[in-house]
């Protein structure tokens, strides 16, 4: 049975009892990703404060509507990015995107990816990276939005989506 | 006449190959594609290995054997439908290929010279169904966006059928084309074509139909079911990928603009214009897919061989048995007819609190192949209020018992979700 090796448990606990799930104000920017094999949808909302001089991820929200793997992904995201500079979120994405284009050759760095370590049985699935990868795609687009919108002294709030 | 099963699977080699780790493969996704009889396969390899060469221009033996068996494929192809004119099969490299040559022709008709019937004005209307494959909506759209025709369509009822109640409504003195499949890909659902034909009829407009689900069951006879135009793919029908047919009335393809211009579709060439070859040969710009044209005359053969009355007897059988197990499953809902009337052997459905992705997941690991998401058939899919659908379909080589083992695997994703 190869089936407990993409669907880890940790993965599973994310997919009954999602973190962080729905959409919440304010945000900076809302992005509708579709995954059109299979159509789901991931809604996805930053929110971008300034701290110490640093943008950072204030909230990350979304509703997510898809297979398990698709959504334990979003709440992995939204539980690893909150709180994050958007340097350091970058970062994680940019490794889990290195895990799942590995096809299951990686080594993942636990200390970088904490919970999201668990998808790397996905990568050996080609038909389920994209579910995967869903949410932190449009994660990386809102983000993007997001900062391409801010004015530089008006890091707050809006309905600019 | 019955079929046995077991001589049928001994001429599919890839049906004895084991998966994920030495599961034997449980293959429900024919509707997707078929798998290929060793027949089909050596008729490729000797295709390739003695006759290979380009067709009707070649002027040497190999040329001429190329050209016969390219042509003979056609015109094995033609019976099989119920044609007697084999210059009304174009060959294409699939259904899309075969609903965007009479879109764009009819399009190149508007924009030119056309002949009357074929040419589009604001305000007229195209009429597809909800339950279309998205190659038969989006070539419309497409038209429409180019003519300023209106696109317009039948909804579809909760059980699966198409909804007729608006019909003389819907196909009105502006309907210009109506395009509609013959058996749905998701729903299984047998359309009540002929009906849909006289009605088109009464008001002067053409129909295509899409016969990708049905001809590969041996239920088209072009002679007796009225259409204009009929489009279906060779791979869903024990051939190679990669070769379609359109099959039109020849007085229509007389009048059709070409689709494609190139090598091979012209009579004649000058820098400023050019003449077309006749029909089937307008249509067939460039080197085809010769050794797949011959290899679905291969498909048609081997499928006559086995009898589409036997073939379509033992699809019944297991839809009924499938139909029935698969009902006993608590949470699962079947999209489309429950029973086996007028129906073929695709089978979607829904389980309650799974995503057809995890389900189809958990029946890979198993063996069992089947299709998640929304088979290309997304506006369905809305109308039915589902945003996704797994689906199991039959052809001639399954049996009772790949029937159980999917029912087994949707049982155990229940488990292993802990929905059931």
């Amino acid at each position: 049975m190869q089936l407990e090796s993409m669907y880890q448990e940790i993965i599973l606990e994310h997919y009954r009892r999602p973190l962080h799930a729905g959409l919440r104000e304010p945000f900076d920017a809302e992005v509708k990703h579709i995954n059109p094999t299979c159509g789901d949808e991931v809604t996805l909302r930053v929110m971008i404060k300034d701290a110490d001089g640093e943008p950072t991820l204030a909230d990350v929200s979304y509703e997510a509507l898809g297979c398990s793997i698709s959504q334990a992904s979003a709440s992995v995201l939204a539980d690893m990015i909150i709180g994050k500079t958007v340097t350091e979120a970058v970062a994680v994405s940019d490794e889990f995107l290195k895990l799942m284009q590995s096809r299951g050759g990686a080594e993942p760095d636990e200390e970088v990816l904490g919970d999201a370590v668990a998808f790397e049985g996905v990568s050996r699935y080609p038909a389920r990276i994209k579910c995967a990868l869903l949410s932190w795609m449009a994660w990386k687009d809102a983000t993007a939005r997001a900062l391409s919108q801010q004015a530089p002294d008006d890091a707050d709030t809006g309905e600019r989506a | 006449m019955s079929l046995e099963v077991a001589r049928i699977r001994k001429d599919f080699p890839i049906l004895d190959r084991t998966v994920r780790g030495g599961r034997p493969l449980v293959y429900l996704d024919s509707a997707n594609t078929s798998q290929k009889p060793r027949q089909v396969i050596d008729t490729l390899t000797e295709f390739y290995e003695r006759h290979n060469a380009n067709i009707h221009r070649a002027t040497h033996e190999l040329g001429e054997e190329a050209t016969e068996a390219y042509e003979g494929a056609r015109i094995t192809v033609a019976r099989f439908i119920g044609t007697a004119d084999e210059t009304e099969v174009v060959f294409t490299k699939n259904v899309s290929e075969a609903i965007n040559m009479v879109a764009y022709s009819i399009g190149n008709a508007t924009a030119g010279s056309g002949s009357g019937r074929l040419r589009l004005a604001e305000g007229d209307e195209i009429v597809i169904t909800e339950m279309e494959h998205h190659s038969n909506i989006v070539p419309w759209q497409l038209l429409c966006q180019r003519t300023g025709a209106r696109l317009r369509w039948f909804g579809v009822t909760q059980d699966g059928r198409l909804d007729l109640s608006t019909a003389d409504e819907l196909i009105n003195s502006k309907t210009r084309l109506v395009a509609l499949t013959q058996q749905s890909n998701v729903l299984g659902t047998i359309n009540p074509v002929p009906q849909v034909i006289s009605r088109a009829r009464a008001v002067g407009a053409l129909v295509l139909v899409d016969a990708a689900q049905s001809v590969p069951h041996g239920l088209m006879d072009v002679g007796t079911l009225g259409a204009d135009f009929v489009g279906f793919t060779g791979h869903k029908m024990c051939g190679p990928t990669g070769i379609g047919v359109l099959w039109a009335r020849r007085e229509l393809l007389e009048e059709m603009p070409p689709f494609l211009g190139g090598g091979e579709m012209i009579e004649s060439v000058w820098m400023d214009h050019s003449t077309y070859a006749p029909p089937p040969q307008k249509f067939e710009a460039g080197t085809m897919p010769i050794a797949q044209a011959v290899g679905l005359g291969a498909a048609v053969d081997y499928l006559s061989e086995v009898g589409l009355e036997a073939v379509r007897a033992h699809e019944q059988d297991l839809l009924r048995h499938a139909l029935t197990t698969l009902a006993e499953i608590d949470g699962l809902r079947i999209l489309g007819p429950t029973e086996a009337i007028d129906r073929g052997g695709a089978i979607s459905f829904t389980l309650d609190g799974l995503h057809p992705h995890d389900v189809s997941q958990v029946l890979d690991d198993r063996g069992v192949a089947v299709r998640a998401g929304h088979h290309c058939a997304w506006p369905l899919h809305r109308a039915l209020g589902v945003q996704a659908s797994t689906r199991a379909s039959l052809y001639l080589y399954n049996t009772r018992d790949e029937v159980n083992a999917l029912a087994d695997g949707i049982r155990q994703a229940q488990q292993f979700f802990r929905t059931a």
